[in-house]
């Protein structure tokens, strides 16, 4: 039988060691005092997501095209688009109103994977406390539009590839319309004679998809 | 292994005792802080012993399952997150495990040893957290408990520099994993891994020959072999009662069997068992994430996965052996993108239906730690 009690002052003195380490070990000890002092926010952390735009002009520059993507992969259904139109009753490629309610959002970056446009991403602002939990969480497009500089500001490693990406397809963009130039201005050079007009082409029938019993 | 027996009733004496006076019936929680979350106890005391004991939840239960049945397969993944709360990678795993079954996708190799990594990393996060949270349980305010907690933020930002959040991850994805690890994260990775067992050192140095704990862990809650098989105990509690039975062995899922790793029994299945088997399942999974990450490949991160997830009318069960025991997905499909049943098994809520049998007999503060050797995560319980 060993001394009884053995256990418990072996257990004290790795407490004591805890306890004197604290004062000049960080790993010890790695708790700030939130307040006066934060913690600095890693560039991978997500929070809540904002709408980016390019350009001076948060209306003008929104990169959204209202095509509900994001809408549809919310799994809480908390995203809310609707379409914009011009005077003549015509849908324009952008939201008219884009709400964000922060209340029912769990941060799963679903809508973020979703966008082709690269026009939705993550905030890691933190500090949200407001004193209208209804109106107060409901985030506007005004609220969520952010300017790309912003976006770099807080993730610069996934906004340089986000950027990156962009001017790829741009140029691929780009070169595509020059050749549709090009063949455009190849077709009016060897124009066909008038009165024998080019049928046009038939569109095809999409296939049926077989419907489960 | 002799067949398994039926459990002799366990009878008390209820009414009045000896001296003629009344059982007292009390209800522990929902707000009690040593139920682990919103779940209540409904006891009835002969003095301090336990005569009899009922466990009410359903708290928390918030609809997951119905609602899963409602979205398209990859919109519930964010959900799995809630369900154990504390081991997010696991339960995405488990239902991507499921998910894949249904539609057979090839899972790519680097995905595969990044997904063991994280699956390991949670088991350490929540054997960490539920160790701290025993000695609790036990009278030892504080100070361990936060020795656990401490360790446990160092995985947790290895999580929130892989995928953005530190609890609600929604990293794994059907066919692989969202993203690759950044640059500087597997050295990191191995840094925290490397530094792990003298963590574990010194937290058995403090604890596991406490006369205290021994005192009160010993001897209370004993469940038998027969009785853990009899109750379909998983995990870590099936293991403490001396039953072999880990998945990462049986089912080999994933590339588990390419990784050299024991699997810790204990001998009597009581509470400091149980605690033990964790202390060294911990070491163990130390051992993996070393070989994991010594044998990582290079390579592609997402297999082929379908755009638009539409599997063929079938069905598909995927387990894991999540830190807590068998979590398993059971998923019908009905041939449309949203699946027509959708069922968790968690392991927390089928461990907890021996918590009467374990308590009877025992004293008001044994039936504390009872619980909290079980480790039951509420989120996953109610659902």
């Amino acid at each position: 039988m060993s001394l009884i009690g053995k256990g418990i002052l072996k257990g004290m003195g790795v407490t004591a060691k805890n306890f004197f380490q604290s004062y000049y070990r960080k790993e010890r000890l790695p708790t700030v005092e939130y307040p006066e002092e934060k913690a600095t926010i890693n560039q991978f952390s997500r929070n809540f997501p904002f709408l980016l735009y390019d350009g001076d002009d948060p209306v003008d520059g929104m990169r959204c095209t209202a095509c509900t993507l994001c809408e549809r992969a919310c799994p809480p259904q908390c995203i809310y688009i609707i379409k914009d139109k011009d005077e003549n009753g015509k849908a324009i490629l952008s939201p008219r109103i884009f709400d964000i309610d922060t209340s029912v959002c769990m941060s799963c970056q679903l809508c973020v994977e979703v966008c082709p446009y690269e026009a939705i991403r993550m905030d890691s602002a933190f500090e949200l406390s407001n004193e209208n939990r209804f109106e107060g969480l409901l985030l506007n497009r005004e609220e969520l539009l952010k300017p790309n500089a912003y976006y770099h500001e807080i993730h610069p490693l996934e906004a340089r590839e986000t950027d990156d990406r962009m001017a790829a397809k741009a140029a691929l963009a780009e070169a595509k319309k020059k050749a549709r130039q090009k063949r455009a201005r190849l077709a009016a050079k060897n124009k066909p004679p008038p009165g024998l007009k080019k049928t046009p082409p038939t569109r095809k029938k999409p296939p049926q998809r077989e419907k489960s019993e | 292994m002799s067949p398994v027996q039926t459990m002799p009733p366990r009878s008390y004496h209820i009414g009045k005792d000896d001296l003629g006076a009344d059982i007292l019936e009390v209800a522990m929680g929902p707000h009690h802080p040593s139920t682990h979350g919103v779940f209540r106890m409904d006891l009835k005391l002969d003095g301090e012993t336990v005569v009899d004991l009922k466990p009410v939840f359903g708290y928390l239960h918030r609809n997951h399952e119905k609602i899963a049945e409602d979205i398209t397969y990859p919109m519930s993944m964010p959900f799995t997150d809630r369900l154990d709360y504390l081991c997010g990678m696991t339960n995405n795993w488990a239902y991507a495990l499921s998910a894949e079954k249904l539609i057979e996708i090839k899972v790519p190799e680097r995905a595969e040893y990044i997904r063991v990594i994280v699956a390991e990393l949670t088991r350490l996060v929540n054997h960490c957290l539920l160790i701290g949270f025993f000695v609790n349980d036990l009278g030892a305010l504080g100070t361990p408990l936060l020795y656990a907690l401490r360790e446990r933020e160092k995985i947790l930002d290895l999580f929130e520099v892989l995928s953005g959040a530190r609890m609600m991850v929604n990293y794994i994805r059907f066919g692989g994993v969202r993203c690759d690890p950044p640059d500087g994260w597997l050295k990191e990775c191995q840094r925290i891994v490397d530094a792990f067992p003298a963590f574990l050192d010194e937290y058995e140095t403090l604890l596991t020959e406490n006369e205290i704990i021994i005192a009160r862990a010993q001897n209370v809650g004993v469940v038998t072999r027969e009785e853990a098989i009899n109750f379909s105990l998983t995990g870590p509690m099936l293991r403490a009662s001396g039953v072999n039975y880990d998945i990462r062995k049986v089912d080999r899922y994933g590339i588990y069997d390419r990784f050299d790793f024991k699997v810790p029994i204990g001998g009597h299945g009581d509470c400091y068992d149980r605690f033990m088997v964790r202390m060294l399942e911990m070491r163990q999974s130390v051992k993996i994430l070393k070989q994991a990450i010594r044998d990582l490949p290079e390579g592609e991160i997402m297999g082929k996965a379908p755009k638009i997830f539409r599997p063929a009318p079938g069905e598909a069960y995927g387990r894991i052996e999540a830190p807590k025991g068998e979590l398993g997905f059971y998923l019908i499909s009905d041939g449309t993108p949203i699946p027509y049943r959708f069922k968790v098994r968690p392991p927390s809520f089928v461990n907890l239906t021996a918590l009467r049998h374990m308590c009877l007999g025992h004293k008001v503060a044994d039936a504390v730690i009872i619980l909290g050797s079980i480790d039951i995560v509420l989120g996953e319980v109610d659902r």
